[in-house]
């Protein structure tokens, strides 16, 4: 017997990397833009894109792709509820949508007809941040009640973003959270990213990011 | 976090690779994690002794190279490594920094073991 080193200097998730570019390439194809929403648990992920849904009154053609852990289809009947297409992808207690997720979830939308894929990621600060999805940026919302530290307890999920949401800003006169702290944490793992903080609830804040989503929408069709 | 995860896909590079160049065995697998890659490695050679199970990879050690979490400051370009939590630059005191390394993740090479062909 022989001892031989072999080089192999490839990425862990190479795989994924690859599947993820597919459904990049799927969705340019026809044209569409689309978003990876990620928060932790209760943040308002799903509330966040009915209001979404709800504001963008038909203007733009949305599919949706939700992803949990468990069996359920809670999520995905609210969206098609809202006049939208939604897929419902159950994990298997996966904590994260890796990107073969994300390709059967594609499968099952009607992409010839759609603006706009939101792919609402499992609750979790952590995991979801490692896995390239294929989509085309990533969102996070951050909401008040979790506290004004979770940039600091979760730096990886906030490197990797173009845009973070700050939900539930109507509920910062009952509990403790200091915006100022807050976003000295986000500036330092990520100088000037564009922040909107609004409530799903009373609406406010909401229209800004929604004229910066059209926006993006019809800036990726016009080069795509 | 996804350690399982992360294992099977170490097993399908080290086996794929291993294929490759005709290895009976895999004896190495040299791993190259950066600091900011939250990857417990306890877990990972224990999800590995249990996949590996079975097949070439069987009884392969890991070897981890850990990389440090390097920052530069993109005010005043002071180079600083990463201690426990996130600081601003120890120079200037400037918020804005960019990672220089830590986020490494991948399989740099594996070492395997062939038979000798016989001479004659």
């Amino acid at each position: 017997m022989s001892a031989i080193r072999v080089p192999v200097v490839e990425k862990i998730f190479s795989a994924n990397d690859r599947m993820a570019e597919l459904n990049r390439n799927l969705l340019n194809s026809h044209n569409i833009f689309s978003i990876n929403l990620m928060a932790s648990p209760g943040a308002g992920k799903t509330s966040f894109i009915l209001e979404t849904i709800k504001r963008l009154n038909h203007s733009l053609r949305i599919g949706v792709i939700e992803g949990d852990t468990a069996p359920v289809t809670i999520d995905a009947d609210k969206i098609i509820a809202a006049g939208m297409p939604a897929v419902q992808i159950n994990t298997g207690g996966d904590c994260h949508l890796e990107a073969s997720m994300m390709s059967d979830g594609l499968n099952q939308l009607p992409l010839d007809d759609l603006d706009l894929v939101i792919v609402e990621n499992v609750g979790n600060l952590i995991c979801p941040a490692a896995w390239d999805l294929g989509t085309h940026i990533n969102v996070l919302i951050a909401s008040v009640p979790e506290g004004d530290d979770k940039p600091y307890k979760y730096p990886n999920i906030y490197r990797g973003l173009k845009v973070l949401v700050v939900n539930k800003t109507d509920l910062a006169p009952f509990v403790k959270f200091d915006m100022d702290y807050f976003r000295q944490g986000v500036e330092m793992l990520n100088p000037g990213l564009v922040t909107f903080p609004l409530s799903c609830r009373t609406g406010d804040g909401f229209d800004k990011w929604i004229e910066w989503l059209i926006t993006q929408v019809h800036a990726h069709q016009q080069t795509s | 976090m996804h350690e399982l995860s992360v294992t099977e896909n170490i097993l399908e590079i080290a086996l794929t690779h291993a294929k490759a160049s005709f290895a009976k065995k895999v004896t190495d697998i040299y791993l190259v994690i950066g600091q900011l890659s939250s990857i417990v490695d306890d877990s990972v050679q224990f999800y590995w002794d249990y996949i590996s199970e079975n097949t070439i990879c069987a009884g392969a050690r890991l070897h981890f190279n850990r990389i440090p979490a390097n920052f530069r400051c993109i005010k005043c370009n002071h180079e600083f490594q990463m201690k426990n939590e996130l600081t601003a630059c120890p120079n200037c005191g400037s918020m804005q920094t960019t990672i220089i390394s830590g986020e490494e993740f991948y399989v740099d090479s594996i070492e395997i073991e062939k038979e000798v062909e016989k001479s004659i």
